[in-house]
């Protein structure tokens, strides 16, 4: 058989049935579910007189709606507890397994599942949510569906699919001190733009990505959506084996070893071709801040916001222009002179317990400038939280200033009480730097947790390679 | 689904490129537990001057009268001329659902984001890629003429233009099928149960623990 690229392995790995025009019925071994895209596939199920195909292939946990304070008391907003309570109901009328929102096991459904070994190499993976992309760090085929192919999942197994296009982004080299998978995943985002991995699987590869931990590759794979490519993925290695090992849902025994011996072959062949490269040197990355509304406007910390002017073309123009107006910011101001007003550390991007590590260490000792009003750091899961605990990373953070939470999607999309106000800035370690993703007039300037945490000390974004 | 064969429809320009998922429907309407009535609340933010919250009364709220679907001569448009990479972002649904709810049947833009491009034709809605100069051009087109309408023939996969222009477009053959039928995926899968089943017990020989 010819070269295959990891994709390809994957891909076809899982299909069940091709069409002449390359409309094929891919198998899904995986399918995440929480409480926002799930209510009108289960409903819709009942209403055909349908029943999951496989339930055991489910697992489900609110993440979106759950406050991240006083949680004994339930969830005020009535809207958000009732669709909270939907979830539940359905996965106690299906059998599905999951993880409710007092669960210690609870959490955003990206950092739930690969801390579970649910997410295994070789598999496909599904949720009703983009940044699904996330799982593919362990050499999965993992991307978000709408709510509609949730369905068809739940009822068949199987996904309808055309294989994407191939690409490569390739990373050599040795980060820099204080850089990060993040800033590795908003310099390609800048770097191809938000549509430049549209119709395409982001593969990504290279000495920099190897070096990485399981942590650092799901940072990168998730954000593979804000370039546009619905999966993203990394090749497996010792990294990806010693992560999952001994995990709730890994294999145990003899399976272990069958596993293993299985998902060493997957990885790229040497000579396997794909349809785009695009290649950066790790060494010249700098930390990343974001200046405007979309991921792909997105600058180094020894930058400064652009002008308008010097815009590529006049469509170009008028979103800087519009970002710029919606930002508050003037064309050419240094981002280091950027203050913000609140810091969030969190979410599918950043709310592993690295994560909590890398921004504590920067913490240590200091306490948050009198200019920011909130700082607050929302783990991934309640077993990070718990992990974060018991290695003191709450009281460092407390002490500094910041704000301790529960876990949940939070301000990463504000959907719960956490949320900007209007003309509000914010250091956010999330994906998304959108109109009102934070809350509506919200101005959001994604970083790395370093980043965070750093700017939360001194007020304005600072070089954390300097620290 | 709503069937979709054949449009002659008020088009209405929408002149920013990367318009999110979030601007189409924000977030906190996503708390419904219901597929419909997401329409008076499409483009939420832009559309009204206030904050919008599910379960206000829409009509007494006060619309942006700067929003161009807000703009009367854009009134009953059915055809949303959009630009580069339309519906990036969250994978919501309930995007499509809003746009379809609020009288939408088709999306034109030189480029689509992949999930939301698979969601319109779930829900009834045709998006249609179109070169960027043509997209340009009836930008102008649209500005520079009140009431202007495009016909759009599935079947054809032709758009024409009020001028007796005509634009060929692509759409994937299965995707065309279902919407020209207004099929649903569930049904056309399941007539491959016996495939599914053959694959499951092959899979699970080859892969025992991920059914252990
Ligand atoms: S943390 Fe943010 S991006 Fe991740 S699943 Fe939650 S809302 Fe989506």
């Amino acid at each position: 058989m010819s070269a295959q690229t990891l994709y390809d392995k994957l891909w076809n790995s899982h299909v069940v049935q091709q069409d002449a025009d390359g409309t094929a019925l891919i198998y899904i071994d995986r399918q995440l579910v929480h409480e926002v895209t799930s209510p009108q596939a289960f409903e819709g199920l009942k209403l055909a007189h349908r029943k999951p195909w496989r339930t055991a292939s489910m697992l489900a946990t609110p993440d979106h709606n759950v406050p991240t304070t006083n949680r004994s008391g339930g969830i005020a907003d009535p809207i958000s507890r009732l669709q909270v309570e939907t979830l539940d109901a359905n996965c106690a009328e299906f059998g599905v397994v999951e993880f409710k929102m007092n669960d210690i096991r609870q959490g955003i459904v990206h950092v739930i599942g690969p801390e579970q070994g649910a997410t295994l190499p070789g598999m496909t993976v599904v949720c009703g949510d983009s940044h699904t992309s996330t799982h593919g760090a362990f050499a999965a085929l993992a991307h978000g569906i709408g709510t509609s192919e949730v369905e068809h999942v739940m009822a068949t197994q199987c996904l309808v699919a055309k294989k994407s296009k191939a690409m490569l982004v390739k990373v050599e080299g040795a980060l820099g001190h204080g850089v990060t998978a993040k800033d590795i995943a908003l310099a390609v985002v800048g770097k191809i733009g938000t549509a430049g991995g549209t119709g395409y699987a982001i593969e990504f590869g290279g000495s920099a990505i190897r070096a990485l931990s399981m942590e650092g590759r799901m940072t990168l794979c998730n954000m593979a959506i804000e370039a546009g490519a619905r999966a993203g993925m990394v090749a497996a290695d010792e990294t990806t084996f010693t992560y999952i090992k001994g995990r709730p849902f890994a294999p145990q025994g003899e399976n272990w070893d069958k596993a293993v011996a299985y998902w060493k072959t997957l990885h790229s062949d040497a000579s396997a071709a794909f349809d785009a490269v695009v290649e950066l040197d790790a060494a010249t990355i700098r930390p990343q801040v974001t200046w405007g509304t979309s991921p792909e406007m997105v600058t180094s910390i020894d930058g400064r916001v652009p002008d308008p002017v010097s815009a590529p073309d006049a469509v170009k123009r008028g979103d800087w222009e519009r970002a710029l107006a919606y930002m508050g910011l003037t064309a050419n101001t240094p981002i280091s002179e950027i203050q913000i007003d609140k810091v969030f550390i969190g979410s599918c991007t950043n709310g592993r317990i690295e994560d909590m590590r890398a921004a504590a260490a920067v913490a240590k000792g200091k306490k948050i400038a009198t200019n920011v009003k909130l700082a607050m750091v929302v783990p991934g899961s309640g077993l990070v939280k718990a992990q974060a605990e018991k290695e003191g990373l709450d009281k460092i953070f407390i002490e500094a200033g910041f704000e301790w939470r529960d876990p949940g999607c939070s301000m990463c999309l504000a959907m719960n009480d956490d949320r900007l106000e209007p003309g509000e800035r914010c250091a956010a370690t999330s994906n998304r730097n959108f109109e009102g993703r934070q809350g509506q007039g919200g101005r959001t300037h994604l970083v790395s947790p370093e980043m965070a945490a750093a700017a939360a000390i001194a007020g304005h974004f600072v070089d954390v390679s300097k620290l | 689904m709503r069937k979709f064969t054949l449009l002659d429809g008020l088009v209405v320009p929408l002149d920013r490129a990367n318009v999110d998922t979030d601007a189409i429907i924000p977030k906190q309407f996503l708390k419904s537990i219901k597929r419909s009535g997401f329409g008076p609340n499409a483009f939420d933010e832009w559309r009204y001057l206030d904050h919008g919250e599910p379960g206000m009364d829409n009509s007494k709220r006060s619309p942006n009268p700067d929003f161009v679907l807000n703009q009367p001569r854009y009134q009953g448009a059915q055809v949303l001329l959009a630009r580069e990479n339309f519906g990036c972002g969250s994978s919501r649904e309930h995007a499509p659902w809003a746009l379809e709810d609020y009288g939408f049947r088709v999306i034109i833009a030189p480029s689509f984001a992949d999930i939301f491009f698979n969601n319109c034709f779930k829900n009834g809605l045709l998006p249609i890629k179109l070169d960027a100069d043509k997209v340009d051009a009836l930008f102008n087109a649209v500005e520079a003429n009140n009431g202007y309408k495009l016909k759009v023939d599935l079947e054809q996969q032709t758009i024409t233009l009020p001028d007796g222009t005509v634009y060929k477009f692509d759409v994937d053959a299965h995707r065309k099928h279902c919407l020209l039928n207004g099929l649903d995926d569930i049904g056309l899968t399941l007539q491959h149960v016996d495939d599914i089943k053959a694959f499951e017990e092959k899979h699970r020989a080859a892969q025992p623990w991920l059914y252990a």
